[in-house]
Order: C-alpha cells, then sequence, then structure tokens
C-alpha cells in the first residue's frame, strides 16, 4: 500500500472522484428535465465514496464517511420522502399530493416542483446511504482469523 | 451520430454486434472459474447492455445499468468475493444438463414469444397508444414538469416510489444487520493498520 505502484491509480482517482460527485448532483438536480434521476444520482455519488475508498483505503474512507452518517443518511431520506407526503395532508391534501403543498389553486405548478425536488432529495439520500451501508457491509467485514493474527 | 442511427443497416448491426459481444461474455460467464475474472465480466456485461440500451433510446434504463449494474455491482461484488474462495468449485457435467434444458425451453419459448412484439418505436404499438399517449398529453398541464419519466414516477406514481425508497432502505438495512455494520472492523482495521505500520488488508482490491 505505502509503495508507489498505485500511484497513477490514486492521482486519477483524485482527479476523476469530485468529478464524478459533481456529475451525480448534477443527475440529480437536473433529473426532472432529463433522463436519469435521484435513484442514479445516488448509485453515482456511492460509486465516489467507493472510488476512493478502493484507491485510497477503507479506513479513510470510513473517516471521512463514517458508517453511522451513511445508515443515518438512509434513514433520513426516507424520513423526508414519507414527510412530504404528511406535510400535503396537513395542508389539507391527500398523502403525498403535491399539488395542497403551499395551498395554490388549480393550474399552479410550484407545489408540483418543489415536491419533486424534495422527494427526490429524499431517495437520493436513502439510496446513497443504503449503497454506502451495503459496501461497509461487506468491504469492512473481518473475515476469518488468519495465522498471522495468531 | 444520427445519420448513422437513421439508415436501415445502422440500428441493426450496431444491434447485432452488441447482442453477440453480450452472447459472448454470458457464455464466457458460465464456463470461468476464477472468481474475480467473473465479476470483472459482469462489469463488462453491464457497460455493454448500457450501451445496447442507449442505441435502442431507452437511456434511462442504460444508465441505470451503467451506473448500478457497472459501478455499483461490481464494486459489491469484489467486497464479496474478498470473504470467499478466489475459484468456484468445478461441478459434475451432468449436473449442468437440468439447467441446460430448462434454459434451452425458456429460450425457445422466448423467441417464439418474440415473433409477436412490435416493431421498435413503432407508433401503433399498445404502450404508444394506450395509457401511455396518455401520461404524455396530461403531463404538462397537470404538472409543468417537462420529463414525462420523473412526472410519472414522482406525482403519479409517488406511492411506487416511495415503496421502492423504503425497499433501498431495507435491503442496505438486512444487508448491514446480517454481515455488521463496519465499525468493529473498522477498529480492527485501524488496529491492524498501526500494528503493521500501514500494511493492513484494506485497498488491496
Amino acid at each position: 500500500m505505502k509503495g508507489d505502484h498505485h500511484v497513477i491509480l490514486r492521482v486519477i482517482g483524485k482527479c476523476f472522484i469530485p468529478l464524478i460527485v459533481i456529475y451525480g448532483f448534477y443527475v440529480q438536480f437536473h433529473g426532472e428535465v432529463g433522463p436519469g434521476g435521484a435513484f442514479q444520482a445516488g448509485v453515482v455519488l456511492a460509486v465516489a465514496i467507493i472510488l476512493n475508498s478502493l484507491t485510497f483505503g477503507l479506513a479513510p474512507t470510513m473517516r471521512a464517511v463514517p458508517p453511522v452518517f451513511a445508515r443515518t443518511l438512509a434513514a433520513v431520506g426516507v424520513l423526508i420522502y414519507v414527510g412530504v407526503g404528511f406535510w400535503s395532508m396537513i395542508q389539507g391534501g391527500l398523502f403525498l399530493e403535491y399539488q395542497a403543498l403551499f395551498g395554490e389553486p388549480p393550474g399552479g405548478h410550484d407545489g408540483q416542483h418543489a415536491g419533486i425536488i424534495i422527494v427526490e432529495l429524499g431517495v437520493l439520500f436513502a439510496v446513497t446511504g443504503a449503497m454506502i451501508t451495503i459496501f461497509y457491509a461487506l468491504a469492512g467485514r473481518v473475515g476469518e482469523i488468519r495465522d498471522e493474527d495468531w | 451520430m444520427r445519420e448513422l442511427f437513421t439508415t436501415d443497416a445502422g440500428p441493426a448491426l450496431i444491434n447485432i454486434a452488441l447482442l453477440a459481444i453480450l452472447f459472448i461474455v454470458a457464455i464466457a460467464i458460465a464456463r470461468l472459474r476464477s472468481l474475480f475474472a467473473i465479476v470483472m465480466l459482469s462489469g463488462v456485461y453491464s457497460v455493454v447492455s448500457a450501451a445496447w440500451y442507449i442505441a435502442v433510446d431507452a437511456v434511462d434504463v442504460g444508465y441505470t445499468e451503467a451506473a448500478v449494474g457497472a459501478g455499483m455491482s461490481t464494486a459489491v461484488l469484489l467486497g464479496a468475493m474478498l470473504l470467499t474462495a478466489r475459484t468456484a468449485k468445478p461441478d459434475k457435467p451432468f449436473k449442468r444438463l437440468g439447467p441446460l434444458l430448462i434454459c434451452g425451453a425458456v429460450a425457445v419459448m422466448l423467441i417464439y414469444a418474440s415473433v409477436d412484439l412490435p416493431g421498435l418505436g413503432d407508433p401503433n404499438s399498445p404502450a404508444n397508444t394506450g395509457a401511455g399517449m396518455t401520461y404524455v398529453h396530461v403531463n404538462w398541464y397537470d404538472t409543468g414538469v417537462p420529463n414525462v419519466v420523473t412526472s410519472v414516477l414522482a406525482s403519479y406514481r409517488g406511492f411506487d416510489t416511495m415503496g421502492e425508497t423504503v425497499v433501498v432502505f431495507v435491503a442496505g438495512l438486512a444487508v448491514a444487520m446480517l454481515l455488521g455494520f463496519g465499525e468493529r472492523s473498522l477498529a480492527e482495521t485501524l488496529r491492524n493498520t498501526k500494528k503493521r505500520s500501514g500494511k493492513g488488508k484494506e485497498g488491496d482490491a
């Protein structure tokens, strides 16, 4: 790990990981008008973090993005989605009826836009958190005790 | 690029080439025994099928396949491979006969059914004349969202998407509960890193 034989990989990873994150956010906030959406954006963001852990090691990545943060993010995402549903119910509409979010008259689309963006943010959090949690659970698992550990 | 796809022979040739690559990769996956090669080839399979989805104008599906199939599952499979042996056990030849017969029968049925499928992009196909067109017509007035796919997913089928989100969350939770959340192994990794001065087992993949 300390040798220089991974230096090209690391330099390229350092260049690409921010680009992948930016691309993920682009897909997220552009998802309303283009192909792709929060599910894909969430996976792209998770893949950026996974790439980081593949090139720079699992422990630094776990320090930067702790497992607690990942699974909390997943739960918060689901809560955001469900929360939008209850928000519209509090405003007098049906569950997940975005039209009722701001109580606007028929024909106004602000509620639709805001509702979709918030809901997709929830999906992004849930997918990113769940994917990172799955990766940590698989990659961070300690195998059987090896001979040299005795 | 556009001209290449609008000519008659172009799309057919591209489809045939991509599907042939898929077929070869699938055969190679079925015959290989080295798990690392199988994981890498499944990533290749995902990339090629993503290219094929884009060639048949299913950009959303192709994008998902590239992100999830090639990116995410390859990384997860690599992580899973580290927990097990590096090669698969060779199975006895006569044991493959049953699955082979079942696959052959399913292939024959699918090929038989594909004769009745409408052509690609056929405006008179049921998908383009039924409920799908209704959404396309009603969408702008209802939601004002330019992308019909997004408005169908988030507005018309908000419950469905909520269910999907919960499924993703529960999947992550289930895997983490079965395999451990990762902190304990993090502590282990840190201890190993300290003890062996950076010669931890992480990052070898």
